[in-house]
């Protein structure tokens, strides 16, 4: 037996140092270590790395869902094609202009939920409560619940109606110009407590003596905000808004449930998402939807390299 | 009240909370008025489609602008919520919601934890590039790989199951990450100790360290939960009748022919939505630690 004798060993009053790990591996460790990982290993490969290829793939092809004809490699002609498709920078640019007003407008909105509800008063966890429930409110239930809000003859008009005196009763969802807005009040609407809820956990990190530094230095409220709360939560302002620029890119659920038809009317809340499954999955063009994938695939890695170079940037300083 | 400063134990949630509002009244007032006028904004969808769900499927929108609107009358009792049952065989769809969100959690818990577990605790070939690569994955959205993962399910035969849409969820990177940050936070002492009573890998694994983990376990099965319930653009493209569809797609059969039962609609989304909010309501404190812990990892 191996087992050493403890009884005559000196007494100590610290732990013993952890063994020295061996040359190569503990046979015991590496089988359950490779056994531990398997699952997931398998499934990861499956369901990630192979049809991440596959769309890499097939975007040269003019692979199709079913069909007789043999798939043949197409070269460029999918991604020239889409490049040059008004559609396709039409359905960018409605990612665009959804983000350009909801990434800032939802994250200064989240902030300052964040700070109201890290006042010292009554009440506060209940309002923190509140403003939380849309996000349990699966977004396709909220997307059907505002889409009866913005009927023509629906709440939001009657408010409307009411302070404009009648002057304005737009019908939302039937209307191009307005279609896009009722897509970014309920995307608001549900996503800002998830955003609020990070940003309260970063307030309550900031070390309270930061505070108390500033304001015996004379700090008021708002430069103690700009100085100690915008610098120490700025980290996660980041995550905040990068996620939030990557979820408008991913905009689904919404422009497919609320028009009367998916993307529309005229194509003026078809999005990158909306294009991808009208060609990948309506039009069963298996090609050049994964075309589009990459395409997008790009633009999100675009987005998260900014975002850690920024977040490396900060580190630095 | 004391006005001393000495540093002094805060309570978790008091500790470094705003005091600006405190002592002066007026401003006190205004504070809560705006607190109060942002509640409104974020209830009244949901009142008004509690109060919709009561009413005939022609009277929801006939009083929209007083305030009637929210209230139920005229009370239709339990017709629409009879008719979200019969129309949208809203049993079924609901069963099929809870088979599929079920297994991706549980499945998902064992599958995620045991990997982060091993690359953060055991010794074994290319740990390192796994860590890598699980980091790397985090990246890829699903969306960007909705549709070859099409043309791979209708090549397999698996279109319109259950293992369709259970399968490609189980495994996640990102929660496979939250796991191996959780166990490399915690002190190896315990499971040495473990060890050196005899214990193997798996044993530690179960009966120490997973333990120990309940938070991250936590954490991962409400934020896979909220993100598996909600699925919506895999399952409408993967599933074509009523018998393996979710709750978000199941709800398009309103949809197709006017008029809309507006009534019968909102009963299924008070339906719907129901489960989801009184889990958050009673496990109000995990979920606020749960989303506030995946913006942590920045």
């Amino acid at each position: 037996m191996t087992i050493p004798d403890l009884s005559d060993a000196p007494e100590v009053s610290e732990p013993l140092p952890p063994p020295k790990p061996k040359v190569g591996f503990s046979r015991p460790d590496t089988r359950a270590g490779l056994l531990f990982v398997l699952p997931a290993v398998i499934l990861l490969t499956v369901f990630i790395i192979v049809p991440f290829a596959l769309a890499i793939g097939f975007s040269f092809t003019n692979q199709r869902l079913i069909s007789p004809l043999a798939t043949r490699f197409v070269g460029f002609e999918n991604y020239i094609d889409q490049l040059t498709d008004a559609l396709f920078w039409k359905s960018l640019w409605n990612n665009a202009r959804f983000s350009l007003f909801v990434v800032p407008v939802q994250t200064a909105l989240a902030l300052g939920l964040a700070v109201l509800v890290n006042q010292k008063i009554k009440g506060r966890v209940a309002f923190r409560t509140i403003y939380f429930i849309p996000v349990t409110v699966v977004m396709a239930a909220a997307a059907v619940i505002w889409v009866l809000l913005f009927q023509q003859a629906g709440l939001i008009n009657g408010f409307f109606e009411v302070i404009t005196f009648g002057n304005f009763s737009p019908d939302w969802l039937d209307d191009p110009t307005w279609a896009m807005w009722a897509i970014i009040a309920v995307s608001m609407w549900q996503g800002v407590g998830f955003q609020m809820i990070i940003l309260l956990a970063a307030l309550q990190d900031v070390p309270a003596e930061l505070y108390e530094a500033a304001s015996i230095d004379g700090a008021d409220t708002w430069r103690q905000f700009r100085n100690v709360t915008l610098p120490g939560i700025r980290n996660q302002l980041i995550f905040v808004l990068t996620v939030t620029t990557i979820l408008a890119m991913r905009l689904y659920d919404q422009p497919t449930l609320m028009p009367n038809t998916p993307g529309g009317p005229i194509d003026s809340t078809r999005t990158a998402m909306v294009h991808m499954i009208e060609i990948g999955y309506n039009r069963q063009a298996i090609g050049r939807g994964s075309t589009v994938a990459v395409i997008f695939f790009v633009i999100v890695l675009v987005l998260t390299l900014l975002q850690r170079r920024f977040l490396r940037e900060g580190g630095a300083q | 009240m004391t006005t001393s400063t000495a540093p002094k134990k805060l309570k978790r949630g008091d500790r470094n909370v705003d005091s600006s509002v405190r002592g002066n009244p007026v401003w006190r007032w205004v504070f809560y008025a705006v607190l109060t006028i942002l509640a409104i904004m974020f209830l009244f969808p949901v009142i008004y489609m509690f109060a919709s769900s009561f009413k005939p499927d022609n009277e929801v929108l006939a009083n929209s602008q007083s305030l009637e609107a929210f209230l139920p009358i005229p009370f239709n009792g339990l017709e629409n919520y009879a008719d979200a049952f019969e129309r949208a065989e809203f049993g079924r769809v609901f069963a099929n919601s809870v088979i599929i969100s079920a297994s991706i959690v549980g499945l998902g818990l064992v599958v995620n934890s045991l990997c982060g577990y091993a690359l953060a605790r055991l010794d074994f070939p290319f740990r390192k590039l796994l860590v890598g690569l699980v980091i790397a994955l985090i990246i890829i959205p699903f969306e960007a790989l909705a549709v070859p993962l099409l043309y791979m399910g209708a090549e397999a035969n698996m279109l319109d199951t259950y293992q369709i849409q259970i399968l490609p969820f189980i495994a996640n990177p990102l929660f496979i990450f939250l796991f191996y940050t959780f166990f490399l936070g915690l002190p190896r002492s315990l499971e040495e100790a473990a060890r050196i009573d005899g214990a193997g890998p798996f044993q530690v694994f179960w009966k120490v360290a997973a333990p120990l983990a309940k938070p991250a376990y936590a954490t991962v099965a409400i934020l896979a939960f909220l993100f598996a319930w909600a699925q919506f653009l895999w399952p409408s493209i993967v599933t074509r009748g009523v018998d393996v569809r979710p709750l978000p797609v199941g709800i398009g059969v309103f949809q197709v022919t006017p008029p809309i039962a507006w009534g019968d609609i909102m009963a299924y989304t008070v339906m719907m939505t129901l489960p989801l909010l009184i889990i958050f309501l009673i496990f109000q404190r995990q979920f606020v630690q749960g989303v506030a812990s995946s913006g942590v990892k920045g």
